[in-house]
């Protein structure tokens, strides 16, 4: 009661301050059911993937919300190659794809976008102009001329083959999302350590290294993403030695010929994508913060 | 980085070092004459150096984008080899100049015994102008819909209350999740004997005919493209400055009114950069529909018809390649000189003030 006024306006308008309170909590309300809408419209599809992985195949049209009749015989089957699918060798292929793309795009993408961020130069704003605009690039536009060139040259469902065209739309990625985290950079503080005594390379190491190596690790993990989930191309040029996990999936044979094996494809679905969500929940701040650097100002 | 972007000029920008400040002046007091000596030479060598770090990534770049690009219009000039219906003998192609081209937009397919008629329906190329359209229907309804849509989740999003951080990962799981595998998994809610019938007591085939295909194809890309959107506008949102509706409440503007009047124009740019990534992405659309219907029941897209004329010719699958290049080409033009959407000065990544 002696506290009261204290925080809040003076008794005498009690009765619009409850109206302001009633307000406030209708309105904080609102938020959490609309909140709540958002939640269960982005997580139930992927639940019911989840759910059906788990669901004996006899009962793959079970209607319940809960678990029923779980085993995991799904991802046995999803793992068997007796149908003719290699989904665990197409797990392996998208990791090496996904790694090698990433290598190659930050190793090229680090040295671009630091001078991008860092130094004047002519042609900047067309530079960046062509690397957003390759970003947007349309894979149909290259992948004709690589299919032929592929095929004259034999590399028709090597890595390499699927490698350098991930690289047309990763290699933009990776400059534009650097780019945009190295110009919030505090570069001070390079020079800050140079006049303390560092030499150029020391400044390096224990400066800007560190402070650009959370930049760096979430353009990675943005790339990688990217790479992971590519189906165009490689729909064209991987053969089953090296489909990676999208187009194992999307070609994922059952028993009988025209009968979609649902439930053997949910749990491969779910292996795919359980690490992915894993990863995104960990990291969420850095992704949106990558995703968005490159978008807006 | 507003205030640093606003006292940065053109000659003095970053080569001064920070510890030593220039002589205080106003910003923009003769500062295109007034450029020394010794920063001239820096910005030399600063050329220099950036081209030695740009050059390998554009180097690369050109190597498969635009080598790909030109080799893939070299294609398009020829005529496709194969066998010539009227004598059954093989033919070797050609020079085709425009044929190919002519051929999609016209919709005509080589004729026995030379001479061109009309694409027989059904086949690839009677499917231009119907595959035109799938494209740009899809674009418009589902880039509207992601719009509206992300436009709620990131006013939300851009609440404070508890538990705002499970939402915001919430959001990010339709976004992670391959294409591959969601056309996978709304094929799987949309099977005849699905939990999308049971749910509205239906009995639809949702990949048997035009119109359910096409809802689902539109509901599973808005599923997951929104976040996306809502992501990017939230990032507009937050932007703007609290005390702008502060002000506004205190003038007594009502809600509408504030978001009419502050959030829409203030979000604008933002939303308008949105927009252009996520058209530009729906008019490429290929995994999608090519898993969930087989781009049967008018869900073809353009991607998929150059995809599914690859291997019955690549030369005029090069021509429709380069058509569909065209195309988005264009659109992405008219957004950003017709209605604003001004990517690289309204993305974070060029500061407007040196664009040199």
């Amino acid at each position: 009661m002696s506290t009261a006024p204290a925080t809040t306006a003076p008794a005498a308008d009690g009765a619009p301050r409850a109206a302001a309170r009633t307000r406030q909590r209708w309105t904080s309300t609102r938020t959490y059911i609309n909140a709540g809408i958002i939640v269960l419209w982005c997580l139930v599809p992927f639940y019911w993937m989840v759910l059906t992985a788990f669901r004996d195949v006899g009962y793959t049209f079970d209607q319940s919300f809960w678990p029923t009749h779980v085993t995991l015989d799904n991802f046995v089957t999803a793992f068997s190659t007796d149908l003719g699918n290699h989904f665990g060798r197409s797990l392996f292929n998208s990791f090496f794809i996904g790694i090698c793309t990433t290598a190659i795009g930050l190793l090229f993408g680090v040295f671009a976008a630091y001078a991008l961020a860092r130094l004047n130069f002519r042609f900047k704003f067309i530079v960046l102009g062509f690397i957003l605009g390759a970003s947007m690039f349309p894979g149909v536009a290259i992948v004709t001329p690589l299919f032929q060139l592929f095929t004259n040259i034999g590399w028709m469902g090597t890595y390499q083959a699927l490698i350098i065209p991930d690289i047309s739309f990763v290699l933009p990625l990776t400059v534009y999302t650097l780019t945009a985290f190295f110009r919030e950079m505090p570069w001070e503080l390079e020079e800050a350590a140079r006049i303390d005594g560092c030499t150029q390379g020391q400044a390096f190491r224990k400066v800007i290294m560190p402070l650009a190596a959370p930049a760096v690790f979430t353009t990675a993990i943005l790339a990688f993403i990217s790479a992971w989930n590519e189906f165009l191309i490689a729909s064209q040029l991987s053969s089953d030695a090296t489909a990676p996990v999208t187009v194992a999936i999307a070609s994922f044979a059952g028993a009988q010929p025209h009968q979609e094996p649902y439930t053997a494809v949910m749990a491969a679905g779910t292996i795919v994508t359980v690490p992915l969500v894993i990863m995104v929940l960990i990291f969420q701040r850095k992704i949106v913060a990558g995703l968005t650097a490159g978008g807006v100002k | 980085m507003a205030t640093e972007a606003a006292g940065r000029t053109r000659s003095r920008g970053r080569k001064q070092p920070p510890g030593a400040p220039p002589p205080q002046r106003p910003a923009g007091s003769g500062r295109e004459t007034a450029a020394p000596e010794p920063s001239d030479r820096r910005a030399k060598s600063q050329g220099k150096w950036a081209t030695w770090l740009i050059l390998p990534s554009l180097i690369l770049l050109a190597c498969v984008i635009v080598y790909p690009v030109i080799s893939a219009i070299a294609l398009s000039l020829q005529k496709d080899q194969g066998l010539d219906p009227a004598t059954g003998m093989f033919v070797a192609g050609g020079f085709a100049g425009l044929g190919n081209y002519i051929g999609w937009l016209m919709q005509q397919c080589p004729a026995i015994g030379g001479g061109t008629v009309s694409c027989a329906p059904g086949t690839l190329g009677a499917q231009f102008w119907s595959a035109t359209y799938n494209t740009f229907f899809f674009t418009v309804i589902t880039v509207a819909i992601e719009t509206v849509m992300g436009f709620w989740m990131a006013m939300i999003m851009a609440r404070t209350f508890r538990g705002r951080g499970l939402v915001r990962a919430a959001v990010l799981v339709p976004w992670a999740i391959p294409t591959a595998v969601t056309a996978k998994l709304w094929f799987f809610i949309f099977a005849y004997e699905g939990i999308a019938n049971s749910l509205f007591n239906a009995n639809i085939l949702w990949t048997g005919s035009e119109g359910p295909a096409r809802t689902a194809v539109i509901i599973a890309d808005v599923w997951k493209t929104t976040p996306f959107m809502a992501l990017l506008i939230l990032a507009g949102l937050q932007l703007i400055p609290n005390d702008v509706y502060e002000a506004a409440k205190m003038d007594g503007a009502t809600a509408w009114q504030r978001f009419t009047q502050i959030t829409l124009p203030l979000v604008k740019p933002a939303l308008m950069v949105a927009i252009l990534f996520r058209v530009l992405d729906a008019l490429r659309m290929f995994d999608l529909p090519y898993i969930l219907t087989g781009g049967a029941n008018g869900t073809t897209t353009l991607s998929i018809l150059v995809v599914d004329q690859i291997r019955q010719g690549f030369n005029a699958a090069a021509a429709l390649s380069t058509i569909t290049f065209i195309i988005i080409f264009i659109v992405a033009f008219i957004f950003v000189r017709f209605l604003g959407a001004n990517v690289v000065q309204n993305t974070n990544i060029v500061d407007t003030k040196e664009k040199s």
